[in-house]
């Protein structure tokens, strides 16, 4: 049974379209890559798949219809949005007590483990928790949830470089155990793109690029041609071409890999430089119509 | 986390699902509130000192007042600690009411505007257990507190005032008999129900402001309905819907009680007899006003459930 399912997936906004016929498989056991700019869509399509919001056309997560049965699904899956949303008000107690007592699948020796580790007292207050340490806090409550979707809106924003990288280690060691599933979204692509096993790149409420990583590792490649094959490379037609101390660093879509290693050094290109690529390509096919 | 306390927590896990209650998420959910604004119960307290401090200071004279109290008219002897008494009450319940007013205009808007309804939204609640916890606060916590403030309240002053009078050589039997402590509780838990079943409308309508605006709710919740009025004048040279707000604030006196006609009666009587339940719960505006109340709270959780986040 796949975890998430949409299909012709709609939301608007007044005039605005948020999601536009959004078709979506994910399978249980995946850690999806939500990449898109600002506006995108990305948190309005976890926030229909939350049950957040109301929609239009079919989405089941978990085989639950979350409109209809946030609170079900919620005992099923847990969420972080961007850091600052645990009520400023709360002690850690309270926390504890709070999640302890609404969630059957808490496990509180588990979250006291983790918070064990960390510099956070029991009595003090959210407010009186540096943005790391709130971090800390939420994510000792999420990871001793036992559930099936973990969702993570831009969990890291606003974090310096260490707590980024704690986060996403605690995340990946302590949490995905391969039946769980993770969905993803941030604008620090280079720091998740180890640990995804898929990506989907939106932008304007629709999927432009959906695979897996092994098909993004199988697919894409980028070549850094030797000054005396520059023009030949070009001639393979290469999605798009940047600039990098002075050489042309060249990225191509499903051109074989033994053929460019002939021309210079192949690699596999970064989802940042991929999403460039195609955002770029999306962004001036719609000039080129506004045209 | 090691992998013995990871297998010793699996099975204690798969049992709390199996024995959660239903009431349990709602009961946390109160829980939560009471965390969340302490006034509720602080308010009730803090005045509740004042009144005592004031007590206090008044103490020493009781004595002497009540050497005097048998040439005094029957209302005056009441007076004597009938007023530290009932004005200790009623400051109290206003305290609290108006404790219930800030807190109706808060409890949703809040929540919204700290972005912190993304976690409470994260966990399994429903959004009507999350707002029957939140009116349960105004309804059913709020009076218990004011009473069991207020009763509080008036047993230490009663008591000291007995062991003051008692050690200055007097008889304390006419403190308790011009104050039927028992009587004047259930007159008291009378009181209570009416109004808070009289301002049920107002709460409701506060929650509903509250779900829906995000910032100045009580100029909204206030400003709409003289709006109305205002309105109304203009257009119609009418006041209808003013004064029908007016009745919702002070109407219930009427309807709930059988008042003498001269003031002086009240020495007389028992406060019992004052009462009127049979009247009051037969109004028909007092059965509209809960239905408005009842959709006011509908409409809030409508609100919460599916309104734009943050």
């Amino acid at each position: 049974m796949p975890i998430i399912e949409a299909s012709g997936l709609r939301k608007t906004f007044g005039s605005t379209v948020a999601l536009d016929s959004i078709d979506l498989r994910i399978e249980q056991g995946r850690i999806l890559g939500l990449i898109g700019p600002n506006g995108a869509g990305k948190s309005t399509l976890l926030n229909c798949v939350l049950g957040m919001i109301p929609y239009h056309g079919e989405l089941n997560v978990i085989g639950l219809n979350p409109w209809q049965h946030r609170d079900r699904l919620m005992r099923e899956v847990c969420f972080i949005s961007d850091v600052a949303v645990l009520p400023r008000w709360m002690k850690v107690w309270q926390a504890l007590d709070y999640v302890a007592g609404v969630h059957p699948r808490f496990d509180r020796a588990k979250a006291e483990a983790s918070l064990a580790r960390t510099q956070i007292k029991k009595t003090s207050r959210v407010r009186e928790l540096s943005k790391g340490m709130v971090t800390q806090l939420h994510l000792a409550l999420v990871m001793a949830i036992d559930a099936k979707l973990l969702v993570l809106d831009e969990p890291t924003l606003g974090l310096d470089l260490l707590f980024r990288k704690q986060f996403y280690d605690t995340v990946l060691n302590d949490y995905f155990d391969r039946q769980r599933t993770i969905v993803v979204t941030t604008h620090q692509v280079e720091e998740v793109q180890q640990i995804l096993t898929d990506m989907m790149f939106i932008n304007r409420g629709k999927i432009v690029l959906s695979c897996s990583m092994e098909d993004f590792e199988a697919r894409y490649a980028e070549l850094t041609p030797r000054p005396e094959s520059i023009a030949e490379a070009r001639a393979l037609k290469p999605m798009s071409e940047r600039q990098m101390l002075g050489r042309p660093i060249l990225l191509f879509e499903g051109v074989d890999r033994a053929r460019l290693a002939a021309l210079g050094d192949v690699r596999t290109p970064s989802i940042a430089d991929l999403f460039i690529a195609v955002m770029g390509e999306t962004t001036a096919s719609v000039q080129g119509v506004a045209a | 986390m090691t992998a013995a306390s990871d297998t010793a927590g699996a099975p204690a896990q798969s049992q709390s699902v199996a024995n959660m209650a239903p009431t349990r998420p709602f009961y946390w959910s109160l829980r939560r509130e009471l965390w969340e604004h302490r006034a509720i119960w602080i308010a009730p307290l803090v005045v509740a000192g004042l009144v005592l401090f004031g007590f206090l200071i008044r103490l020493p004279h009781f004595p002497q007042m009540l050497r005097k109290i048998d040439t005094m008219p029957l209302d005056a002897q009441q007076l004597v600690f009938g007023t530290t008494l009932a004005a200790g009450a009623a400051a109290i319940t206003i305290a609290g009411v108006i404790v219930a007013v800030f807190y109706c205009l808060g409890c949703l808007s809040n929540e919204r505007r700290d972005r912190s309804i993304l976690f409470w939204k994260s966990l399994p609640v429903s959004d009507l257990t999350a707002v029957l916890a939140k009116v349960c606060v105004p309804f059913i916590v709020l009076p218990i507190v004011i009473f069991a403030v207020a009763i509080v309240t008036q047993l230490i002053i009663l008591g000291a005032g007995s062991a003051v009078v008692i050690v200055s050589g007097l008889d304390a039997s006419p403190l308790w008999t011009h104050w039927p402590f028992l009587k004047m509780a259930i007159f008291f838990v009378y009181v209570l129900v009416v109004m808070t079943l009289w301002y049920a409308p107002i709460y409701g309508w506060l929650m509903l402001v509250s779900s829906w605006a995000q910032r100045m709710t009580f100029l909204w919740a206030v400003l709409a309905p003289l709006g109305i009025a205002i309105v109304e004048a203009i257009a119609f040279q009418t006041w209808r819907f003013g004064s029908l707000i007016g009745y919702r604030l002070d109407g219930f006196e009427k309807l709930a009680f059988t008042l003498p006609q001269n003031k002086s009666q009240y020495a007389h009587l028992d406060p019992l007899q004052l009462l009127d339940p049979a009247r009051f719960f037969s109004d028909i505006g007092l059965w509209v006003g809960i239905a408005f109340a009842v959709v006011f709270i509908a409409g809030a959780v409508w609100l919460r459930r599916g309104r734009e986040l943050v």
